[in-house]
């Protein structure tokens, strides 16, 4: 009897497997499930866009509908990552242009993405419906005008957090009359005005309009006359929330937001008057995610709000809504899943002083569905980590950011170790983990003894020795991407441990003791790996046992790249190259 | 094999015992880098050559000159971790408040009107050569000794339970008697600089705004004490 399946079962069977890992894993089997799995797949993610070549990719998976790519590394979201470093979008597109010309889906976090990238897309793509750029930079309003312009079939535009060359809001007025699939648009980065009758004939003619998310600039009056126009929304991100309405509009205001029967999800809200909080009050009870990480809104007006909030799973609010705040987020919140509290202050002296380890403490004991944290405090102690972890050992995403460098536990000015301990043995499925606050080796030998799921972890400021660097690559058995900034090892537990970062897809190193001879002899010992040193003096000018700036090791089958710029250093550098036509200014 | 890391004067190592080795058979030892005095005893403190150049938002500013305002925590780039987008907004914010409120953009370390964002008790202490400020709670303190005390700690602490890293690695700070290569002043409630130690304890709590721990060579013509600081005795055992 002849076991093997045919390709057309085969084929059918793995139209049930999603999940790309689940893929990765069937691919593996034997070469006729590698061939049929590979000629199969829809949705490519590429989480280092210099772990693989595009023509590679393009090639292995001749069906791709949908490409996901990663650029530069988490830290460059805090500007540790000099411009020019890398992350092009460019050779992606061009090579997909060629290869896999009925792509769809493009999502780019953290990449370099030119007008000409933007120009190339809607050239190529006969049939591209989504465009996601995350963190990404390069482009200018002129680029949007180019997809808006050309892709007849465009269902998703959306820009998050990008950098984007403000030449006006004209772009807008260039998706043409015939476009009526739009499904999800989001400008909330871009600075200028759109002219308000383009976006209200857009949004007339996409019933199938789920999300919108505006811009600032877009006036509280606007939002009026849109939502009226688009009552079916899931998401919304209103524009500014301060003109002066007289009170006609204001009702009629009120009775607009009574009418989005679906809406979810709800951000933007910037510059919110109090007055205008009431406003919201309507769709408060449907809310599932809510955004007001930029409206300064106090906490008396935080709670009027959260209160109505009954089903709210994600939150993510300034330190305005303090302490007290917290515990009627508590109290009304019950299926909170996701809380981040962020700093209202820019600098560690303008931290609100009445947002403390306890409003954590409250949300942590409350909400049994708690997994993912991301807080900002002035200060923390170990019995408020210990409690936390107590409590809610189903945490996946623990982010403690103790604003101020070194801070002891404020009670027994005793360092944080115990409290992450207590974390880490706790909650055995966490994920994704940030530490700050005084802490020494021994925070990180915990660490590495019970975070054995942990697949991420950033750290900045803490420890002593080697031992720290040691235990977490040593004993973190699922460690994925490990980023360090401002702490004191130097060369001997990352040689030491240089076959775990084959394991892992990335470790980011900045202003540790790491010297330009450790760099070259892990290149030379790993082959695999790409070992950057970023510095903006080069290392070949300073002796061996120098520390270097920063450095970026990641696993790669592309081998070495080849549009590095002049600071960064790798064994392959050749001083000839330079930054090469691929890095388009 | 592994070269032999440059160390700064003292040299303070710790050998693993784990009998780890790359390739050689050599054992390991962990050893605080060289390169600088940049590498303090209780960790990573931060100097003014660390700032990195590229891609730094804001100037790093060396606390050179005696008087000028020492470095400020934030100055540290991409600290607190807030992505760029938000770190503008929050900026904007505060320029837009500013100019609504009619004043021009004041000097950071006096107290706001706000004030649910003073935090009582605690004070700013910042170090010649030391980009981080740190925060001491005066409250929590009964005497200049305690704070010295204190001082010392949180910028030279030995830490406790490892053997090796303490003593011959840096001197005690003694900021109070003047033998040590540093001194404590503080800027009172008028902005004018001063030696710590010349008043009661309770009268410089009332009228302390922030604390800084100066190098001895910089801070002539403070209010002078009553006996000059190289007139000490250095004979003094340690």
């Amino acid at each position: 009897m002849d076991l093997r399946l045919p390709s057309k079962v085969l084929e059918h069977i793995f139209s049930f497997v999603d999940s790309n890992e689940d893929r990765n894993s069937v691919s593996l089997v034997c070469k006729s499930w590698f061939e049929t799995e590979r000629l199969t797949r829809k949705r490519v993610f590429v989480r280092n866009c210099y772990a693989v070549t595009p023509a590679a990719v393009a090639r292995r998976f001749p069906g791709m509908r949908s490409l996901t790519l990663k650029g530069k590394p988490h830290f460059a979201d805090y500007n540790l990552v000099p411009d020019g470093w890398g992350g092009y979008a460019w050779p992606w597109i061009e090579a997909m242009a060629e290869k896999s010309p009925s792509l769809e889906e493009l999502r780019l976090k953290r990449m370099v993405v030119t007008d000409e990238c933007l120009e190339k897309i809607a050239a190529s793509f006969k049939d591209f419906k989504v465009l996601v750029l995350t963190s990404c930079e390069g482009f200018s309003t002129d680029g949007l005008a180019a997809i808006a312009v050309a892709c007849r079939n465009l269902t998703e535009l959306e820009l998050r957090e990008c950098i984007v060359e403000d030449l006006g809001g004209d772009w807008l007025s260039y998706f043409p009359e015939t476009l009526t699939s739009l499904v999800s648009l989001d400008f909330s980065c871009l600075d200028s005005e759109v002219k308000l009758s383009d976006l209200e004939r857009l949004v007339s003619r996409s019933p199938n309009l789920k999300s919108l998310k505006l811009n600032r600039a877009v006036s509280l009056h606007a939002l009026g006359s849109l939502l009226c126009l688009a009552p079916q929304l899931v998401e919304l991100g209103t524009g500014s929330f301060s003109d002066k309405l007289d009170q006609e509009a204001v009702s009629k205001l009120a009775q607009v937001f009574t009418e989005l029967k679906e809406l979810k999800s709800l951000s933007g809200l910037w510059d919110v008057l109090p007055e205008y909080i009431p406003l919201l009050y309507s769709v408060c009870p449907g809310l599932t995610s809510l955004n007001l990480s930029y409206a300064t809104v106090q906490m008396p007006d935080l709670v009027e709000l959260l209160s109505r909030c009954s089903n709210l799973q994600k939150l993510w609010v300034m330190d305005l809504i303090e302490d007290k705040g917290l515990e009627v987020v508590a109290s009304s919140c019950k299926e909170l899943r996701e809380l981040r509290v962020f700093p209202s202050g820019a600098d560690v002296d303008e931290t609100n002083v009445a947002l403390t380890e306890q409003g954590l403490v409250y949300v942590s004991e409350a909400c049994p569905n708690l997994e993912s944290v991301l807080y900002f405090c002035a200060q923390f102690t170990n019995a408020a980590l210990v409690t936390i972890a107590k409590n809610r050992p189903n945490l996946k995403c623990f982010r403690l950011c103790v604003i101020e460098p070194f801070a002891s536990d404020h009670e027994t000015h005793q360092p944080l170790d115990e409290g992450f301990k207590a974390i880490v043995e706790s909650c055995k499925d966490l994920q994704r983990l940030s530490v700050s606050g005084l802490l020494t080796d021994k925070a990180f030998e915990h660490i590495g003894r019970h975070g054995k799921k942990l697949k991420m972890l950033s750290i900045a400021f803490a420890g002593d020795s080697d031992l720290m660097l040691h235990h977490l690559l040593s004993g973190c058995e699922s460690l994925n991407k490990l980023e360090i900034r401002d702490c004191p090892f130097g060369d001997t537990a990352l040689l030491e441990n240089a076959a775990k970062l084959e394991t892992m897809r990335s470790l980011w190193m900045s202003s540790c003791g790491v010297s330009f001879g450790a760099c070259k002899l892990l290149s030379e010992k790993m082959p695999k790996l790409n070992v950057e040193v970023i510095d903006e003096h080069s290392p070949e000018t300073r002796p061996d046992s120098s520390p270097v700036e920063k450095i970026y090791i990641y696993r790669t089958v592309a081998g070495p790249r080849m549009d590095m710029p002049e600071f960064v250093w790798t064994k392959h550098k050749n001083p000839e190259i330079g930054v090469s036509h691929l890095a388009i200014e | 094999m592994i070269t032999e890391l440059e160390m700064g004067k003292a040299e303070s190592e710790l050998e693993l015992g784990l009998g780890l080795s790359l390739g050689g058979g050599t054992a390991a030892k962990i050893g605080k880098p060289g390169g600088g005095g940049a590498w303090g005893e209780r960790g990573r403190l931060l100097t003014a050559k660390d700032f990195p150049s590229v891609g730094s938002k804001r100037a790093a500013d060396s606390a050179s000159h005696a008087g000028a305002s020492p470095p400020r925590s934030s100055q540290v780039v991409g600290w607190p971790p807030i992505g760029s987008h938000r770190m503008n907004s929050l900026a904007a914010k505060s320029a837009r408040e500013e100019e609504e409120a009619g004043k021009k953009k004041v000097d950071d370390d006096e107290p706001k009107d706000v004030a649910k964002k003073v935090q009582v008790g605690f004070i700013k202490v910042n170090m010649d050569g030391v980009a981080i400020g740190r925060k001491v709670d005066l409250n929590a303190h009964s005497s200049y000794e305690n704070l010295a005390q204190t001082l010392e700690d949180m910028f030279f602490r030995s830490k406790p339970g490892t053997i090796g890293l303490t003593g011959q690695f840096t001197k005690p700070l003694r900021l109070l008697d003047g033998s040590s290569e540093f001194v404590l002043t503080y800027e009172d409630k008028e902005g004018d600089w001063m030696l710590v130690g010349d008043v009661p304890w309770r009268m410089f709590t009332t009228s302390v705004k922030r604390l800084r721990v100066m190098k001895t060579s910089e801070a002539n013509g403070l209010a002078a004490r009553h006996q000059e600081p190289n007139e000490r005795q250095r004979k003094q055992p340690v």
